[in-house]
C-alpha cells in the first residue's frame, strides 16, 4: 500500500507503507535558511526577527514579508543566508565573562551618580506639583 | 436609480465577487501548501482578497445595496458577477493556482491603478488602498513564476502548461459589462478593453524573458459578468454559505 501522509512532500515520494525510504532529499527539496532583519522606520537599526526557508534571496524576501511584516511597522527588510553568518562558538562563551574587580570599566560607579539621582528625583517632584 | 449608479454598482459587484471567490479558493491551500512559509504567505494573500471584497460590499451597502454579509453570502448564483477564472477548483497542482494568481493580480493591479482616478471618490480611495496591497501580490506571483521557470525541466513544463491552460479563462476577466460605455464616458473607469491591452503588455514583460509566449488567438471564456457561471460556482457557494444558512437573520457575526 502506498504511504499516505499529511505532508505533501512525503506523498510525492510515492513509497510503500513500511518501506525504508531510499534516497530522499534532492536538491531543492529542502531549502536553506535565511536570517530576516526588519527595520521599523527609516534610520532605525534593522532588528533580527526570525528565519525563513527559501531557495534564493528574492524568494526569501517575498516569504519574509508575509511571515514577519504583514501587520505594518516595517519599511525595509534584509535577508542574509544563515550559512554566511560568522559566529563565535558556545564553547568560547567564557570570553564574554569579565573579572569582578574590573567594575571601574563599567558605567556603574560614577561619583556623580547620587547627584544625578537627586536631580531626577527633584524633577519628578516638580512635575507632580 | 440613475444609469450612472447602476453602472457603478455593476462594476463594484463584479470586482467584489471576483475577490471574494478567489480569496476563498486560494484559502483552500491553507494547511496543504507546498512549504510552510508559502502556506502562510498564500493564506495571508487570500485574506487580503476577502478583506478587499468586504470593503467593496460595504461601499455597495452605503450606496443603498444589500447588507455586506447578505451580499457576500445571501445571493442566488445568477446574481454573482465573478468571472470563470476565479471559480475553478484549485486542482492538485500548485502551478494552476499560481498561474491564476499571476493573471488575476496583474489585472487587479492595473484595475486599481486606473480606478485611483475614478470620478467616484469613495471608489478612488479604496483603489488607492488596495493598490499597494496588490503590489506585493504581484511581486509574490512574479517571483514564483520566474523561479519555477528557472527551476528544473519539470517545474518549467508544469508552470508553462498551467499558464497556457488558465489563459482563456484569464481573458474572461475582461468581459465587458452591460454599461461599459457609460463608465468610460463618466470617467469612472477606463473600460475592460483598455485594461486588457495594458495587462497583455504587462504580463508579456514578465513572460517573454522566460521564453513563454501566449496564444493571443485564444477565445476568452465568457459569461460570468452576466451571471452565467461554470459548474464549479454553485457547489462552492453551497460550501461557503453552509454556516450562515443554519442561522436566522438576527445572528450577529
Amino acid at each position: 500500500m502506498k504511504l499516505v501522509s499529511l505532508d505533501p512532500r512525503v506523498c510525492r515520494m510515492d513509497m510503500a507503507e513500511g518501506a525504508a525510504p531510499d534516497a530522499l532529499i534532492q536538491e531543492n527539496d529542502h531549502w536553506p535558511t535565511y536570517e530576516v532583519f526588519a527595520q521599523k522606520k527609516r534610520g532605525d537599526q534593522h532588528q533580527h526577527v526570525g528565519i525563513v526557508h527559501a531557495p534564493n534571496g528574492e524568494m526569501a524576501l517575498v516569504l519574509a514579508k508575509e511571515q514577519f511584516a504583514r501587520r505594518g511597522m516595517c519599511v525595509n527588510l534584509w535577508v542574509v543566508r544563515t550559512a554566511d553568518v560568522v559566529a563565535t562558538s558556545y564553547e568560547d562563551a567564557d570570553i564574554f565573562d569579565s573579572t569582578p574587580q574590573k567594575t571601574h570599566r563599567e558605567p556603574v560607579d560614577y561619583k556623580v551618580k547620587d547627584k544625578i539621582n537627586r536631580y531626577n528625583q527633584s524633577k519628578k517632584e516638580k512635575n507632580e506639583q | 436609480m440613475s444609469n450612472k449608479v447602476i453602472a457603478l454598482k455593476e462594476l463594484l459587484y463584479k470586482m467584489a465577487d471576483d475577490q471574494l471567490i478567489i480569496g476563498h479558493r486560494n484559502a483552500e491551500w491553507i494547511g496543504i501548501g507546498p512549504v510552510l512559509e508559502e502556506d502562510i504567505a498564500f493564506g495571508s494573500l487570500a485574506q487580503d482578497k476577502t478583506g478587499q471584497s468586504w470593503n467593496l460590499y460595504q461601499l455597495l451597502e452605503k450606496m443603498g445595496g444589500a447588507n455586506a454579509d447578505k451580499a457576500a453570502f445571501g445571493r442566488a448564483e445568477k446574481e454573482y458577477k465573478c468571472c470563470h477564472l476565479v471559480e475553478l477548483p484549485i486542482g492538485e497542482d500548485y502551478a494552476f493556482s499560481l498561474a491564476r494568481h499571476f493573471y488575476f493580480d496583474h489585472a487587479e493591479y492595473l484595475r486599481m491603478d486606473a480606478l485611483k482616478s475614478c470620478a467616484y471618490p469613495d471608489l478612488a480611495g479604496l483603489a488607492k488602498k488596495f493598490h499597494s496591497e496588490i503590489k506585493y501580490h504581484v511581486f509574490h506571483a512574479n517571483t514564483w513564476v520566474k523561479n519555477l521557470c528557472h527551476g528544473t525541466e519539470e517545474s518549467k513544463s508544469r508552470m508553462v502548461s498551467a499558464l497556457a491552460y488558465a489563459f482563456p479563462y484569464a481573458l474572461g476577466i475582461f468581459e465587458p459589462g452591460p454599461h461599459e460605455d457609460l463608465l468610460v464616458a463618466e470617467n469612472l473607469f477606463i473600460g475592460e478593453h483598455a485594461l486588457r491591452e495594458k495587462w497583455i503588455g504587462q504580463i508579456a514583460d514578465i513572460l517573454s524573458p522566460l521564453g513563454i509566449s501566449l496564444n493571443m488567438g485564444s477565445l476568452p471564456i465568457l459569461g460570468g459578468r452576466y451571471g452565467y457561471h461554470s459548474e464549479h460556482l454553485a457547489p462552492l457557494l453551497q460550501e461557503m454559505t453552509a454556516v450562515i444558512r443554519l442561522e436566522d437573520d438576527s445572528m450577529e457575526w
